[in-house]
């Protein structure tokens, strides 16, 4: 194969451990569209979790270790918007407090060549169909970090209306909170679980049958009480629905 | 619905309860939840449709900003220019360190006066410092003559909100506030009835009470003056009627120039009641022979301010100018309200404000009580980083409660530790994994999910549930698949 671009797929802590299902279909997704992968097998977390919980110091270095590991790396793509969303607003605090010259100038280097999933798609390789086709009706969750750290804006909409089949279904209120943030689900639940009453009004008014995002923290959220209400909706993260053809489905949930 | 004494609920951030307790029970409550939602979603509309008309409003939050900003870099200057303009202009200034001196203040003063009552303007920074109790307790009386503050005090209530403090109240219940309080037993509840009933019985306050506080929007450093932006009048009739006034002013009110106020008020109006601009601004400097109140005092508190401006990341929020529009879109606000905050500024500005004019002793929980969705750096007039603010401040918890060894044993803190260890080598990472897939398939029902979670993760599963744990992670179907791309693995 001939590959027009090359870059390292961070897969994030979580989706290693909870969806591997989202990093294959990343991977199915850029071979197919020429992009030569590599995994770097030492990776671990990006650090959000110690971070938003006040843990600064473990916080740093985890993102020491990460800059480091990614130092060589022509491109990194990251299916997880709030991870991205962590490097490009906390890592700069954390490194000028803890780190060294070194360690910035390796940071300065790194960031502009960190993207997300659409970015990564729309920005560098400039694609919105990527070819795919999911014939269901979904709508899509603007996480905040999409929306509000990493302006993503209408990428996630273009490369969704280029997907054969598929039927968008607008999301009222679709920059409102899905009350997930991390610990906080589990620190303030009632609250964390009042607001995911709310949202998930939102979504099922839409009638789809799928709810995507470019998170599967909010996925994770809106998952789990989508299961334990037996509504009759999924999440799917948007690389899994990128990736699917005629001939290869998108994988389906256990 | 009853509101007696008992069920008040208690803003002295010291003696409140911490913030996932009190949330538990206002989320209780629908009636609440209802007119929380319905007047947020009216102000968050109108306030949307204005800011969608300026097309230079990202433009204005950056005066504002760097105004505010400006400010704050140079207080002590403009403070003393404001002491000394407003003093030559026939005013008082007084300073106060903290809640006790600005209150012993304003009761000599009242004192000064011979009152034994008083009319005032809506300030928070007066319940801030708790003055209504205080003057009462020392034989004052004190009237509030904002429409919503004179709903919370007939019905002993509490404000929820820094802008629209009786937010939480609905017109039924302020009908039945006023009927009986009013002795109106044939109110109705018609907004227009309401009305009515709250000006006939404030003229006769204003009309008879020759005394009046208020707090401030700005001070206007440049000429000494003092501004005041209000929707229902009462203000104004405060500021004309009485022969002495007493301002209590935060010392970060200050403005340096009168023309600030070009952006100030702009955005001021928009971000708060979403209106072009306020029914009522008034702006008063001194004493004026013959005209207004002939006395003038202004008391400039600090309160645990100055603290606030020592420390560079935290003091931007100093620069707010209580517009509320971060209560306004904050979804964990709109879910509890703000009584849950335990405070006087509840919501975003709340969670950051409170524990910092506290000296962090009190209110370990509100940085916490906040998704870090972002929403409210985003409308922020004056740009307020809030979710960094709230990031800084859970650190200096953590590091507290880390120091004095409080929580060694806390599951989330012993968790936190245990992820940090893990994430910090691959390979103890991938043991991890190994070793909590088997572990994760003591709870994992048969349909593959997780319905039910021990300690901490019984806070998740209260409500969701969570998918087991995949056979296979991804690294290792990475290594299975091989080096070379394009071959699928098993």
């Amino acid at each position: 194969m001939v590959f027009a671009m090359r870059a390292s797929l961070f897969i994030t802590c979580y989706n290693d451990t909870l969806y591997p299902e989202t990093g294959r279909a990343v991977v199915r997704l850029l071979e197919r569209l020429g992009v030569e992968l590599d995994f770097k097998a030492k990776q671990t977390c990006c650090g959000q979790m110690h971070a938003n919980t006040g843990f600064r110091g473990e916080a740093f270095s985890q993102a020491k270790r990460l800059v480091r590991l990614y130092q060589d790396a022509e491109t990194v793509v990251v299916p997880s918007s709030s991870c991205v969303a962590m490097m490009r607003d906390q890592y700069p605090g954390l490194i000028e407090e803890m780190g060294n010259e070194e360690l910035r100038k390796q940071f300065a280097e790194l960031i502009p060549r960190v993207y997300e999933l659409s970015e990564f798609l729309i920005d560098l390789l400039g694609v919105e169909d990527v070819g795919a086709y999911f014939p269901h009706r979904v709508t899509y969750h603007a996480s905040c970090h999409g929306v509000r750290a990493l302006h993503l804006g209408d990428r996630p909409y273009r490369l969704l209306a280029k997907v054969r089949g598929l039927d968008q279904a607008p999301l009222a209120n679709v920059d409102r909170c899905c009350g997930f943030g991390g610990t906080f689900s589990v620190k303030n639940a009632e609250v964390s679980s009042a607001m995911l009453a709310v949202k998930l009004q939102d979504v099922m008014a839409t009638g789809a049958e799928y709810c995507t995002a470019l998170d599967n923290s909010c996925l994770m959220h809106l998952g789990g009480a989508m299961h334990r209400q037996y509504a009759g909706m999924k999440t799917i993260h948007m690389a899994q629905i990128l990736a699917s053809t005629e001939t290869e489905p998108a994988e389906a949930f256990a | 619905m009853s509101h007696a004494a008992t069920d008040r609920p208690e803003l002295d951030p010291r003696l409140a309860a911490p913030f996932p307790q009190a949330a538990a029970q206002t989320l209780r409550n629908p009636q609440l939840r209802k007119n929380v939602a319905h007047a947020i979603d009216v102000i968050q509309a109108k306030r949307g449709r204005l800011v969608a008309e300026k097309t230079d409003w990202q433009d204005l939050r950056a005066a504002g900003s760097a105004i505010r900003a400006h400010v704050l870099e140079n207080l002590g200057f403009y403070l003393e220019q404001f002491e000394e303009r407003c003093t030559a202009a026939g005013g008082q200034v007084h300073w106060a360190a903290d809640a006790d001196e600005a209150r012993r203040i304003i009761l000599d003063l009242l004192r000064q006066e011979n009152a034994s009552e008083v009319i005032k303007i809506k300030t928070m920074t007066s319940a801030e410092i708790q003055l209504n109790p205080f003057l009462e307790a020392n034989g004052v009386k004190a009237y509030e003559t904002d429409l919503a503050e004179i709903i919370l005090q007939l019905g002993e209530g509490e404000p929820s909100h820094i802008v629209v403090p009786a937010l939480h109240v609905n017109r039924s219940q302020v009908r039945e506030i006023f009927a009986r309080r009013m002795g109106l037993e044939n109110l109705s509840d018609d907004p227009k009835a309401l009305t009515n009933a709250a000006r006939t019985y404030l003229r006769q306050k204003f009309l008879t009470i020759p005394t009046a506080i208020s707090g401030a929007n700005f001070l206007i450093a440049e000429t000494g003056a003092v501004s005041v932006v209000e929707s229902e009048g009462n203000g104004r009739m405060c500021l004309t009627l009485p022969r002495a006034m007493i301002t209590l002013a935060g010392i970060e009110k200050v403005l340096p120039r009168y023309q600030d106020l070009e952006v100030m008020l702009q955005v001021l109006a928009r971000s708060a009641t979403g209106e072009r601009m306020n029914p009522y601004t008034s702006l008063w400097t001194g004493v004026t022979p013959g005209d207004g109140p002939q006395r003038f005092h202004v008391v400039l508190l600090d309160n645990g301010r100055s603290k606030i401006l020592a420390k560079p990341k935290e003091r931007q929020t100093l620069k707010c100018i209580r517009c509320a529009a971060c209560m306004n879109t904050c979804p964990v606000y709109r879910q509890t309200g703000g009584h849950a905050y335990g405070s006087v500024y509840p919501g975003p500005i709340g969670a950051i404000l409170t524990p910092q004019l506290m000296e962090m002793h009190h209110a370990q929980t509100l940085p916490f009580a906040s998704s870090l969705c972002g929403a409210c750096y985003e409308v922020c007039p004056v740009k307020i980083n809030i979710p960094e603010v709230l990031l800084d401040l859970r650190a200096a918890v953590v590091n507290q409660e880390r120091k004095q060894g409080v929580r060694f044993f806390d599951p989330m803190y012993l968790g936190l530790r245990i992820a940090n260890l893990l994430f910090s080598r691959a390979w103890i990472f991938h043991a991890a994994q190994f070793f909590g897939r088997i572990g994760a398939k003591l709870v994992t029902r048969k349909d593959g999910w997780i319905h039910s979670l021990p300690s901490v993760g019984s806070k998740w599963t209260q409500t969701r549930d969570l998918r087991g744990l995949p056979s296979q992670t991804f690294h290792e179907w990475w290594a299975a698949r091989g080096s070379e791309p394009g071959k699928e693995a098993k």
